[in-house]
Formats: C-alpha cells, structure tokens, sequence
C-alpha cells in the first residue's frame, strides 16, 4: 500500500469506525427494547462491564443516552417532560433527560430503549445513587450499588502492597462476587469463568491502548481533539469494554495514532494554541462550542473528561488473568478512584500535563447541572492561573441545558481569553 | 499640509453605542454616545458619524475602524472586532497608566479585568447569565421608585440609615424595593442598600481575578458617584474615575486601530464575518 492510500485508509478511521459500532450498539438495544430482552443500566465511572459482558447482558449508559439528546437537539424535550412531571430544573440535566425517556416509554432519538433489568453503579458521583432508586421505583429493578473507597486525601493514595489498599481491595472484591451472583438470578446464567477471563483480557487490551491513544497526543501537531473526536473514543471505550469488538476498535485507533505521529498528520486545522479541556463538555452546541476554539486555531490535546467517563481507564492498568476476580477488584478500585481525582485533586495531575503537553492554556467549564464535578474548578483555576502562571478560562454553561447556555456570552470570553494569549504571544516575539 | 492619521473606535453596547475618534497622539478630538436600540448597525453608524462630525474629521480621513461590545460584528464600516474585555483593559491603562485592575459595569454585565502595564490582559471574569450587579439592575430599581437614572447616585448618598437588600434577581429587585417603600423606608436608605448590593457582587468578581492597585472603574454606571462610593468602600481603595470613563471600551478600540495605522500590524483579532 503506498503512503497515499495508507493515509486515505488510517486518517479518520476511528472516528468511522467508532460511528459505526456507535450505531450497532443502539441497534442492539433497540431490538432488546422492542422485544422485551435483558438490559443492564450503569454509569461511566466504573461500569463492570467486565462482569456484566461475562453475561451477555446489553449495557445501557443512561449518561451517554441522554448526551446523545443534547447532541441531536432534543434534549429540550426529555427535560420538560421531567419537568412537567415534577422534577426541578436545578436536578442534573442528565438525569431528567432519561427520566424523560423513561416517561416517554424509552423512546429515544436512536431507538427504543430497553428497561433496566439490574442497575449497576459505583459511588462516584452521588446522583448515581439517586438516579437508580428512580428506576427502582419505576420498574423494581434490582440496583446494585459498588463503594469505592476513595482517595482519603489529596496525593494520599495508597497503592498495592499497602496494607490499606489490601483492605480496599478485598472490600471492593467481595462487592463483585456479591454482584456476579445478582447477575446469576437476574440472567439465569451461571459464571463462567474462562469467558470472565477473555473479557478481561479484551479489557486489558482496551486499557492499554487507551493509555496510548492518550500519550501519543503529545505530539505536535496533536493528533485528534480530546473534546470532539475524544468523545468518539470514550463511546467506545465505555459501551465495548471488555468486547472483541471493542478490543479490535482500539488495535486499530492506536495504528492510526501511530500512523499519524510517525507521518505529522494533526488535526484538520492549523494547530496555534494547545488546550487542555477541565469538566463535561457543552452538548447543546457540541460542535460549534468546539469551533469557538478552532476559529483561533486552538486545539485540546487533552481533557479531564477523557479521564473520569472513561471510569478512569486511562490509567492503562491491565488485569492479571491468572486472578481474575481479586485482579479485576483491584483495577476497579485504582480506576474508579482515578475517575473521582480526577473530579477533585486534578491540580497535580494537570501541572503535569500542561508540561507533557506543552499547553498554552486551560479551558475549565463549570455546568450548572453537575455541582460535584464543578465545585472545585474555581481553586483549581486560581492554583493554575495565581501559583503556575498557566492562562485559564472559566467558562460557565450546561452539558445538557440549553437554557443555560449564551453562545453570545461565551464567544465574548473565548474571544477574550485568545486575545489574550495572542498579545502574549507577540510581545515574547518582540522581546 | 502634513496629513495627520485617525483611527476610531466603536463599542456596541446592548443598552449604549459609543464612537470614538482618535489622533496619532493618542487625544481623543470626537466622541458621541445614543442608545443602541433594535437597529444595531444603525447605531453604530450613527454613533460613529456624530463622532467623525465632532472631530471635524472626513470618514476618508479614519484609516482603520475596529469594533467592540456585544454589537461588534453589526459594525458593518469596521475593519476588525476585538472585544470589549480587550478594550476596556486597554483604554483604562491609556487613561490611568499605573492601571492593574478594572471594573467595568455596563448596562447588562460587569467585568473585573486584570491587566499589564501594556493594557494587556492577563485574567478577566464577568457575571453570568444574570444581571445582577450591572446596570440593569439599578435601572430596575429607579423604575420601581420612579426616578430618573441620572439622579439614583445622588440621591443615594443622602442615605443616612441604608436597608439591605437581600435579592441577587434583578427582577426580584424591583419588587423588593417596593416592599420596603411599603414598608415606610427613605428613597435614599433604599437606593444606597441598591448600590451596596451591586458593589458586593462586583466585588466578589474582582477578587476573583484579584484586586491591586491601582484600580480604575470603567463604563456607564461609572458615572454614578453612589455606585463610586459604595465600589470603594466596599474595596476599602480609592478608583481611578475619568470623565471619558464611559467611552473606555470605544478609546481602547480605537487605540488598537491606530496600532494598525502606526505599526502596520493588525489588532490581535479575528476579523470574523460582519453581518449587517
């Protein structure tokens, strides 16, 4: 094959083919909605689509379902139908949105949604806990809830071998045996160990090239936008974790990251400034919120959200199939408590990154809907922008919202803030 | 004859529209000020013709134009848009070298700017997606009590045992001003907790960008010498106020145009699309 037709092949590749699987994956969930199957209902921050893939349970990620409304301009209409019913518009706006769904009989802008046969959900974000007991209300639905033990205090984390993490470890352990044998009575199905095992290794596989995906968008000019197609990627990485097809997906993305560092080939515009991306990206306008950083050729090479809705897979940490239940224990608990620092003590990992990265600013976007994630951004931003010296912008909006959101307003600070740089930029070349 | 060089600035603000027409020495010699209205690309225009019209300056003799504020993309004459955050750093510092902080209150959204000796922006933060703490918000008020908004700073400082007003809502606002006339409370005793009011809320957005002197307070409700008070004795310093304070944003505009016309090098701006 000759470069040209390499680059024709590569160049794009994931964001096709991570559109397609996209696609299969609500096809599969509509003929379950439409046919009465099986589903499980979880959240990013920590899944256990390891366990639940063992049998064959379709995973539903109500987070990425009701985004995908935002995305398609609908999201309006899942809200006031919650709204309508009695929830308050300060709830998160994820949550109303799939209530809104469910109120509308799981009709959904990509199909028809099944009901949740089992809930699973992790402590990680304290709306989960909430939003499950919706459904329990709603269907009976069995509701499966794993704590994670946390990091106890910033740069306090304990690692293997400690005595505490050996504790944490076996707390998180005896949660999933506890939830394979929910899976059991939910299913029908017994445990299977041997395919638990080849589901972990396909989830090995993902992690590592997730890790990789990540690291290579060093590179200058980087190589993918971690807010547009880095949401593409985090599809993936959620709803075909431990799946052949999902290891096979990031095979290839990690050939075509290669590809593109050994060959220079970037992103479609001409890279100026590099950005690192704090927060949940704005759904509402998800392209054009993107477009109000690529008019001035500003790029995210990488992005907090990459880390946390990726339930903290971005660690790279692989699984030891020789055991698998202790190993898969331990992985959960390192990347799920990866996900929550990455929510609440990012300011070490982000002075890092903006050195690995080379980045000119940080963008941080606070969303009304999600308090826990935003409540902290304001110290982060001043530890930046005060202490380091690192330009940052505080952009305020919703993830889901529409109401919230003043393109207006946020083009004026965008515009801003570049301005900014660009002066900075001009006077260190004067100088 | 030696030919002298003009640039101007235009500020399209969502209540005001300001021109601006500067000389290479930097003297403002035209400046005009009307209510922007529903027409926003006749009120720049029409701001910006009585401006060249008090200069006693020919539209041919302007070399460059750059637009600023809200409407910046409706001034269909401009050669370049840089925003208003920019320009209120910029002209602040021309006006008051020694510059390190800025409030600017306009009619929908105040700003706390952080800027350089060079007038350069080095952080920012605005109100969002409410206007309380600007200038609607006192406009708000002088509906309730029915006085004209150029006498709500005097009359304000006449307060000898101010009220607190307890709402962030400008909506609100109104109608908790009508509750305390309700309740028997002195116009001036309102008004003074109105102005207090605002003041804590630009406060609080200052510190976040951080408040060191010398600070200069920018845009219309500059003008008010209750809002002047209550902003410095909530800080606890002095501000910088100049009588060109409300055309800050149009002077820093057009001292970025004559950038361009002395140095050659464009404004560090998009030239987006303007659409008239």
């Amino acid at each position: 094959m000759t470069t040209r037709e390499s680059t024709q092949e590569l160049v794009g590749r994931g964001n096709r083919e991570g559109a397609a699987l996209f696609r299969d994956w609500f096809a599969e969930l509509d003929e379950a909605g439409r046919n009465g199957g099986q589903s499980a209902y979880v959240f990013v921050m920590g899944s256990i689509n390891e366990v639940l893939k063992t049998f064959d349970l379709p995973v539903v990620f109500p987070e990425i379902n009701s985004l995908q409304t935002a995305v398609r301009r609908v999201a309006h209409e899942y809200l006031e139908t919650a709204e309508d019913h009695g929830y308050s518009p300060d709830i998160c706006g994820y949550v109303k949105a799939d209530i809104g769904m469910q109120l509308r009989g799981g009709q959904h802008p990509m199909g028809q949604m099944p009901t949740p046969s089992m809930s699973v959900l992790t402590n990680a974000c304290n709306t989960y806990i909430k939003w499950a007991e919706i459904w329990e209300r709603m269907y009976d639905t069995p509701t499966f809830t794993i704590d994670i033990p946390g990091t106890r205090q910033a740069g306090g984390q304990t690692w293997r071998g400690d005595a505490d993490f050996e504790a944490d470890r076996r707390y998180v352990e005896v949660q999933l045996s506890e939830l394979i044998t929910l899976c059991e009575e939910v299913t029908g199905k017994n445990f299977d160990i041997d395919k638990f095992r080849q589901v972990l290794g396909y989830a090995n596989t993902m992690s590592r090239s997730w890790k990789r995906i990540l690291d290579l968008n060093r590179s200058k000019p980087s190589l993918f936008n971690a807010l547009t197609d880095g949401t593409i990627f985090l599809g993936v990485a959620n709803g075909f974790r431990g799946t052949e097809a999902g290891a096979r997906y990031f095979e290839r993305l990690v050939e075509e990251m290669e590809y593109r560092a050994a060959h220079g080939i970037g992103q479609a515009i001409e890279e100026q400034y590099r950005l690192l991306f704090v927060g949940v990206p704005c759904y509402p306008i998800f392209r054009r919120f993107n477009e109000l950083f690529t008019d001035w050729g500003g790029s995210f090479v990488n992005s907090t959200y990459l880390w946390f809705a990726s339930g903290g897979t971005n660690s790279g940490f692989e699984y030891d199939l020789t055991d698998p239940l202790a190993s898969l224990a331990e992985g959960v608990l390192i990347n799920v408590r990866g996900a929550m620092d990455a929510m609440f003590h990012q300011n070490d990992v982000l002075e890092h990154m903006a050195k690995d990265f080379d980045v000119d600013g940080v963008i941080y976007h606070p969303i009304k809907s999600c308090r826990t994630v935003s409540t902290g951004l304001a110290d982060g931003r001043r530890h930046l922008t005060e202490e380091l010296g690192i330009p940052s912008l505080f952009i305020e909006s919703d993830m889901m919202d529409r109401r919230v959101v003043s393109e207006a307003q946020m083009k004026n600070r965008i515009d801003a803030f570049f301005e900014g740089l660009a002066s900075r930029r001009r006077q260190l070349a004067d100088a | 004859m030696i030919a002298v060089a003009y640039a101007a600035g235009v500020d399209v603000g969502s209540t005001q529209t300001k021109a601006v027409v500067i000389n290479e020495d930097r003297r403002i010699v035209g400046r005009s000020l009307i209510d922007t209205g529903a027409n926003v690309v006749k009120a720049a225009e029409s701001s910006y013709i009585a401006a060249l019209k008090q200069a006693n300056v020919d539209e041919e003799e302007v070399e460059y134009v750059v637009g600023t504020g809200y409407g910046r993309y409706r001034v269909t004459f401009g050669n370049s848009q840089v925003t208003e955050i920019s320009c209120h750093g910029r002209g602040a510092v021309h006006l008051f070298p020694n510059t390190k902080s800025v409030v600017d209150m306009g009619g929908q959204d105040t700003k706390a700017i952080a800027v350089n000796a060079e007038g350069e922006i080095t952080d920012f933060c605005m109100n969002d997606k409410c206007a309380a703490g600007t200038g609607r918000f006192l406009g708000a008020a002088a509906a309730a009590l029915d006085i004209p908004i150029d006498d709500l700073g005097p009359v304000s400082l006449k307060s000898t045992r101010p009220i607190k007003i307890s709402t962030t809502c400008t909506v609100f606002a109104e109608s908790e001003v009508l509750a305390w006339i309700g309740k028997g409370k002195k116009i001036e005793d309102i008004l003074w907790g109105v102005h207090k009011s605002i003041a804590a809320r630009s406060v609080a957005l200052m510190r976040r960008v951080g408040i060191n002197e010398e600070i200069t307070f920018t845009g219309g409700v500059s003008r008010n010498e209750g809002m002047v008070k209550a902003l410095e004795e909530r800080i606890g310093k002095p501000l910088n106020i100049s009588d060109e304070c409300h055309y800050v944003g149009a002077l820093g505009a057009a001292l970025f145009a004559l950038d361009h016309v002395m140095t050659g090098r464009a404004p560090v701006a998009r030239t987006a699309e303007v659409t008239s």
